[in-house]
């Protein structure tokens, strides 16, 4: 994707946002770009714990839209990873405090001055103003959606929503997808997403337990090597526009991954 | 035994629901209302052309949605 400043958006609540932005700003950072995480969830503050970063946090973006602070006061640098930053949301304020073209201008300035290659924005859940001013300043759009019927639903309606809105580039992240379900005939799998939705993929991560751990201790999957941490990293790659195929999606247990295993495949 | 074969058509069935579902809402048409306009249709239909298996159904056809009515004018019989 050639857009720097990119939303990341879904419109249902709980399908993995803040965990696709936590990750994808990680990886990012891993493949050498100066990357800032913003958190636009204004009284719902939740990317900073998702880093791990929560102790850290002076100022907020808020702070920052009404001269508080300076916005590299506000900046608070990832010491696992090099140039990783969060701008965290306001924990105390509403929603209303954050206007489109103030924080049009603050990503600006991230651009322009502070140097940052790519700003991902955290967008809240649902299609009212704190959606559309996350995705105020986007040029690029990561869909995170889930392989299920209101996600899907919903995940259309933001996408009509962003070409209303000028993004450029809109791309589908498919998470918590069960490869085993998608065999057994009982989820959709990535292709029918895409034929139904219409968008390009950029990443297909798997159901994983080890998110959960990674969340519980503050430190993004991509830092470790569980299967969802893999295929961030691989997201993260195709968003740079490396050409990674899609691995072959398998729970590592079921009755044909064992068969495989006991003939001597992979 | 039948659960199971229920089972296997779960995900086709998610498919053809969400297909729908996201062309009244793309549309922005209330799907009751043109069930309501399918009914009215037929029954036009009906009384200038009584044959059976006509049928009136909504779309996506690339970008856009169209109402697509199935109307045989003549039977095998004519």
């Amino acid at each position: 994707m050639n857009a720097k400043v990119i939303v990341v958006t879904s419109g249902k609540g709980g399908v993995g946002k803040t965990t696709t932005t936590a990750n994808m700003g990680a990886a990012l950072a891993k493949l050498g770009e100066k990357v800032v995480v913003i958190d636009v969830d204004v009284g719902l503050r939740n990317l900073d714990v998702v880093m791990g970063l929560e102790s850290r946090v002076v100022f907020d973006l808020i702070d920052v839209l009404e001269g508080k602070c300076r916005l590299s006061q506000a900046l608070i640098r990832d010491k696992r990873v090099e140039n990783l930053y969060l701008l965290p949301a306001s924990q105390t304020r509403d929603k209303d405090s954050l206007s489109p073209e103030a924080f049009k201008a603050a990503v600006r300035t991230l651009i322009d001055e502070e140097g940052f290659d790519r700003v991902l924005i955290d967008s809240p859940a649902g299609i009212e103003s704190g959606f559309k001013t996350a995705a105020a300043p986007a040029e690029g759009a990561l869909v995170v959606v889930n392989p299920e019927v209101s996600s899907v639903r919903d995940a259309d309606r933001i996408i009509g929503l962003l070409e209303a809105q000028q993004v450029r580039e809109i791309r589908l992240v498919i998470n918590r997808l069960r490869p085993r379900m998608v065999a057994s005939g009982n989820m959709l799998s990535e292709g029918d997403i895409l034929e139904i939705l219409g968008v390009k993929p950029v990443g297909v991560v798997p159901e994983d337990e080890g998110i959960l751990v990674s969340t519980n201790i503050g430190e993004p999957a991509v830092l470790g090597k569980t299967r969802a941490g893999l295929a961030f990293m691989d997201t993260a790659r195709r968003l740079r526009g490396e050409d990674v195929p899609y691995p072959k999606l398998d729970d590592g247990g079921g009755f044909l991954a064992a068969l495989r295993r006991l003939l001597g495949g992979n | 035994m039948f659960s199971f074969f229920r089972g296997k058509r779960s995900r086709d069935e998610l498919k053809n629901r969400l297909e729908l579902v996201l062309a009244y809402d793309r549309a922005q048409i209330p799907p009751g209302k043109v069930d309501a306009l399918r009914r009215d249709l037929m029954e036009v239909v009906q009384r200038y052309f009584p044959t059976e298996g006509s049928n009136v159904e909504i779309e996506q056809r690339g970008d856009t949605v169209v109402l697509v009515a199935n109307i045989p004018l003549t039977g095998r019989d004519k």
